[in-house]
């Protein structure tokens, strides 16, 4: 089975998100007066062969630890859907 | 299909039918429309660029080739070109920006050059408008984004801002190379039975006709536009570089062309047209991104990062093992075989046939008509009593030095890694030109890259001819002799015969200047159509030289004042506001006829500078150029940190005289032990001793009073 | 002295730091190529040079510190050898755990290249016993990401340990936020580790080690490790 795997990573909190807050600065320029808080990060879609759902998102997540994520300033989360 | 769809005019249509005897096909009509447009066969201007002299005693390579390359000596050549990616930039800046750096580069790279330094010509609109902030902020981070990680330093360049560019701002991309003369690898010499190699990405359809697109004026609707955009990758473009100097390095490439408008068709044919082979191409062999491309897709993609190449058929596997060192991909995907013939195979099937010359040259040239313009009396009507005179210049000055044209540039400049390679000698920043060191050898390299489109507007001959002669009085001054030049002419649409004109008079003009001072034309661009439908630009034509000094003894800088030199002002008093910095801020258009080119005085400056520059006569010198002798002054004291006290005993009326510009003028500090041999180098040309440097300001009797310290500041925009 | 640069497909300052090593102390220079798996036995100083060593496209340095070459140039640090990471190079050592920290965007999140004051803060290992300590020196740094993080407690270890060799600083020598255009945390430009034998820095020494690229501030650290080399293998 195929799965595709969504990776969401974002900087950690306390982790100074400059383009965040440029961009919130900017959208707050335009009058968006209601937005409280913007953070930018990455989105990752990998498809990986697994024998189940569980098993895809351990790969997942050791892809994530071994490369894809830098835990010093980063965290992530990840999605799984069959396809 | 009708040939209008794929872009060719009537006259186009019936020449083709008549060469070929037959009907084109529908791939074969939209090769055509592409190989005819004006991007790629510059038909509406090369009986104009013939005007320019294209030899020289250092010229190696002149046009025709993928750059042209000068002699410094040594063995060692200097390969140069400079390109228009205009329209690109107008509707996505930082890939327009990016993939016009990426392609002059591999221009270089053809020639078997090492790209070794970039300037770029900028043109932006009106600078108070958040629209040319947004293209600007893009265009330069796409520079950046595609020099930065290329490894090719941006060493310099010109920016200019004119509302006639906020819809259609322009971007010139130059580039020079390194390569020792006896390795310079031509795109003429592929013999039968070699192979053709495609190097670099796979094919995909970005970009398709993008050289089509080129050619048409901007619509409104510029999204619609945008699936014509390439998309670049600098890392492949890095590794293309490497890859291609190993493979040279080797001795394995015959022959070579770069991939950019109009693609595998463009490249390959030109190289059977230039060798006098024919090719079958096998377009089943082509490696591609996406499934169920059209063969004319595959024709005519400009995905980036490509090279064509021909070689041995022996030597395709250890070209295919040095491909795969580099990742990158590489097949076979034609040959060579002798005759005319172009022809490209889908599996079995022969879906293109036509006479290779055929392709890259032979459109009919449109002879567009040329008028004078009529509003051609009322823009020169211009008298300097339409500018009140006002004794204090100060504040004028003020605004002048921290206008968006003359403050320092530094929110570019910074952007670009200007220094990797190590061969950065002078940079961006307050300098009239770039330096560049060859490793291993004395001599430097000097890069000047000038535009002045009010002049042109106002007299595109005079103005023109006062392009040339800007970018060689600061390249003269410095102590480098001009070797020659490249040039990108950006204009509006040709097929308005006012327009025409412009056109035709500013080449004119240039042509006339370079003859005189000995400049050899060896490559350019041309770049039409550059208009909206509310909007056309200034004619813009831009120039590159590149210069040689004989060692850095014999180089000078500027804005090196020492407390006690003597400031000397050479040059005529009588300089032009027609189209100067001042007139614009005080009028707010151009208006007059700026000065008339004067060959005479020119080369006699030039032979004076060299002189002054070599002997060492001079401790700074900066040539006059936008801004006139004030700004010039102005930028010396921000980089020297020192001021000058004077009196001017010049009858001419101070402003004009200050801000005027046109003609060759320089200012330069003069130790006192020099003051002689300087005085003497200068004989036969009007020279004045202004001030001795010292003193925290700018100070003019009666006209000028401001501190160093508060230009450094209003320039710098700190 | 016996130099080795690695060379990953986007290094682009590795031409320049072989340049400069070998112009200035006349060290035989080898290129490793990133695929390769060994270093010369003989090599006292490894450098990885500046560059977009793989495109940088999912961090910095990420895929480089994975590649095959840095087993050996990590075998290499444990022998106590010599590493310097420049530019790149520092983002590698600090993804491959070399260095602590981590490089965030410049906080003008823009390319920046210019010239830079630095204070040498720490002169006693073999990277920079020329300099005076705290002498103020101009490199230039070249980079998108440089900002350098790391979690307040463990920046005050590495501040504790003396860990600090650069910090941006203004022309008179001011550690301040006027000197630090790239944002980093307590204007750290480069750092050591505890041994004191794996430097990384985001600004270029190579670019500052001849006058007629305008300054030789960076020569002294050519000089001060081929003394130290010379010292401790006689």
């Amino acid at each position: 089975m195929t799965f595709h795997t969504r990776i969401l990573i974002y900087l950690k909190e306390g982790v100074l998100d400059t383009q965040g807050k440029t961009v919130a600065k900017s959208l707050t320029d335009s009058g968006y007066s209601n937005l409280r808080n913007a953070r930018v990060g990455k989105y990752i879609q990998l498809w990986i062969d697994a024998d189940s759902r569980e098993k895809a998102y351990e790969e997942a997540d050791r892809m994530c630890d071994d490369l894809l994520v830098n835990e010093l300033i980063e965290d992530y989360s990840i999605e799984v859907e069959e396809q | 299909m009708h040939y209008s769809e794929a872009g060719l005019r009537e006259n186009e249509y019936k020449a083709l039918v008549e060469t070929l005897g037959r009907e084109p096909n529908e791939c074969e009509l939209l090769i055509m429309g592409v190989m005819w447009s004006e991007h790629c066969s510059y038909k509406s201007t090369k009986p104009l660029l013939s005007l320019f002299p294209t030899e020289g005693k250092s010229v190696v390579l002149g046009p025709g080739e993928n750059a042209g390359i000068v002699d410094i000596g040594d063995g060692n050549g200097i390969a140069f070109k400079v390109e228009s990616h205009n329209h690109p930039s107008a509707v996505a800046p930082f890939q327009g920006a990016a993939t016009g750096v990426g392609g002059i580069i591999r221009d270089i790279l053809a020639l078997g050059a090492r790209p070794i330094a970039s300037l770029d010509g900028l043109f932006f609109g009106d600078p108070e408008l958040q629209k040319t902030k947004n293209l600007s902020d893009g265009i330069v981070r796409g520079i950046g984004g595609y020099g930065n990680p290329v490894g090719v330093p941006t060493v310099g360049g010109k920016t200019f801002y004119d509302k006639s560019y906020t819809d259609n701002p322009l971007v010139n991309a130059m580039c020079l190379g390194h390569v020792k003369l006896d390795q310079i690898i031509s795109s003429q010499t592929a013999l039968p039975g070699q192979a053709v190699v495609l190097l670099g990405s796979k094919t995909g359809r970005d970009g398709i006709a993008g050289a089509a697109f080129a050619s048409i004026e901007l619509s409104e609707d510029t999204k619609s536009s945008r699936p014509n955009i390439q998309i670049g990758d600098p890392f492949v473009e890095k590794l293309l570089i490497e890859a291609c100097l190993e493979l040279k390095e080797k001795g394995l490439i015959v022959s070579m062309q770069d991939m950019g408008a109009a693609g595998i068709t463009s490249s390959s044919s030109e190289i059977a047209a230039k060798s006098g082979v024919g090719m079958i191409m096998y377009f089943d062999r082509v490696p591609l991104r996406e499934t169920g491309m059209e063969p004319w897709e595959i024709a005519l993609s400009e995905s980036q990062e490509r090279m064509l190449m021909i070689v041995e058929f022996e030597n395709v596997s250890h070209v295919m093992s040095i491909a795969e060192k580099w990742d990158l991909d590489a097949a076979v995907i034609g040959e060579v075989i002798e005759g005319n013939d172009y022809i490209i195979k889908d599996g079995e099937t022969i879906v293109v046939d036509l006479p290779a010359t055929l392709i890259g040259s032979d459109c009919p040239s449109p002879d567009w008509e040329s008028s004078v313009p009529s509003d051609l009396a009322e823009k020169w009507n211009f008298s300097v009593e339409n500018i009140p005179f006002n004794n204090d210049l100060t504040p004028d000055l003020r605004d002048l030095i921290s206008s968006p044209n003359l403050r320092e540039k530094k929110w570019i400049y910074e952007q670009y890694d200007q220094m990797v390679q190590l061969n950065t000698v002078t940079g961006p920043g307050n300098n009239d030109i770039s330096v560049l060191r060859i490793k291993g050898s004395e001599k430097l390299v000097g890069v000047s890259m000038e535009s002045d489109p009010w002049k042109c507007y106002l007299d595109p001959y005079r103005g023109g001819a006062e392009t040339v002669a800007r970018s060689i009085r600061a390249l003269a001054v410095a102590g480098a002799e001009p070797l020659g030049m490249t040039n990108c002419l950006n204009y509006p649409s040709p097929e308005i015969p006012e327009q025409f004109w412009e056109l035709s008079e500013s080449v004119k003009g240039m042509a006339a200047c370079c003859s005189e001072l000995d400049c050899p034309v060896v490559s350019g661009n041309v770049s039409l159509y550059n208009e909206t439908a509310s909007q056309r630009i200034l004619p813009t034509p831009l120039v590159g030289v590149v210069g040689l000094i004989r060692n850095e003894k014999e180089m000078l800088r500027c804005g090196c004042w020492k407390e006690g030199d003597h400031i000397f002002y050479v040059g005529l008093s009588d300089p032009s506001l027609s189209g100067s910095h001042y007139q614009m801020h005080k009028m707010g258009s151009p208006k007059g006829r700026p000065l008339i080119f004067n060959g005479q005085a020119e080369s006699d400056f030039v032979a004076r500078a060299l002189g002054t520059a070599r002997k060492g006569l001079a401790r700074s010198g900066r040539a006059i150029a936008g801004g006139g002798l004030a700004s010039a002054l102005a930028k010396e004291c921000i980089s020297s940190g020192i001021g000058a006290e004077m009196k001017l005993n010049i009858p001419t009326r101070k402003d004009i005289l200050l801000f005027g510009e046109g003609g060759p003028r320089a200012i330069y500090a003069v130790p006192s032990d020099k003051i002689v041999e300087f005085r003497h180098t200068w004989r036969g040309f009007p020279i004045v001793m202004l001030a001795k440097a010292g003193g925290k300001s700018l100070y003019i009797e009666g006209h000028l009073n401001i501190k160093v310290e508060e230009l450094q500041k209003i320039w710098r925009q700190e | 002295m016996h130099t080795a640069v690695v060379i990953f497909p986007g290094s682009n300052c590795d031409r320049d730091v072989i340049h400069a090593v070998s112009e200035i102390t006349g060290s035989v220079v080898v290129p490793v190529w990133h695929k390769d798996t060994a270093i010369p036995t003989s090599t006292d100083l490894v450098i990885i040079p500046g560059g977009f060593s793989y495109g940088d496209y999912l961090r910095c340095g990420a895929m480089a510190a994975r590649s095959p070459i840095m087993a050996s140039v990590k075998k290499h640090a444990s022998q106590g050898k010599l590493v310097l990471g420049i530019c790149n190079g520092f983002q590698i050592l600090t993804e491959s755990k070399l260095l602590p920290g981590a490089m965030l965007a410049n906080k003008t999140l823009t390319f920046i290249c210019k010239q830079c004051f630095l204070k040498v803060e720490k002169t006693d290992i073999p990277f920079t016993l020329k300099y005076k300590n705290d002498q103020i020196v101009q490199f230039p740094i070249a980079h998108h990401e440089g900002l350098y993080f790391l979690p307040q407690d463990s920046l005050r270890e590495i501040e504790q340990n003396g860990q600090v060799v650069f910090r941006y600083c203004t022309s008179s020598g001011e550690i301040s936020e006027d000197g630090n255009s790239n944002g980093s945390l307590n204007n750290i430009a480069g750092i050591v580790n505890r041994q004191g034998n794996v430097l990384g820095l985001m600004p270029h020494p190579e670019r500052a080690s001849e006058r007629i690229m305008g300054g030789t501030d960076g020569a002294l650290m050519w000089n001060s490790i081929k003394t130290w080399i010379d010292r401790e293998g006689a």
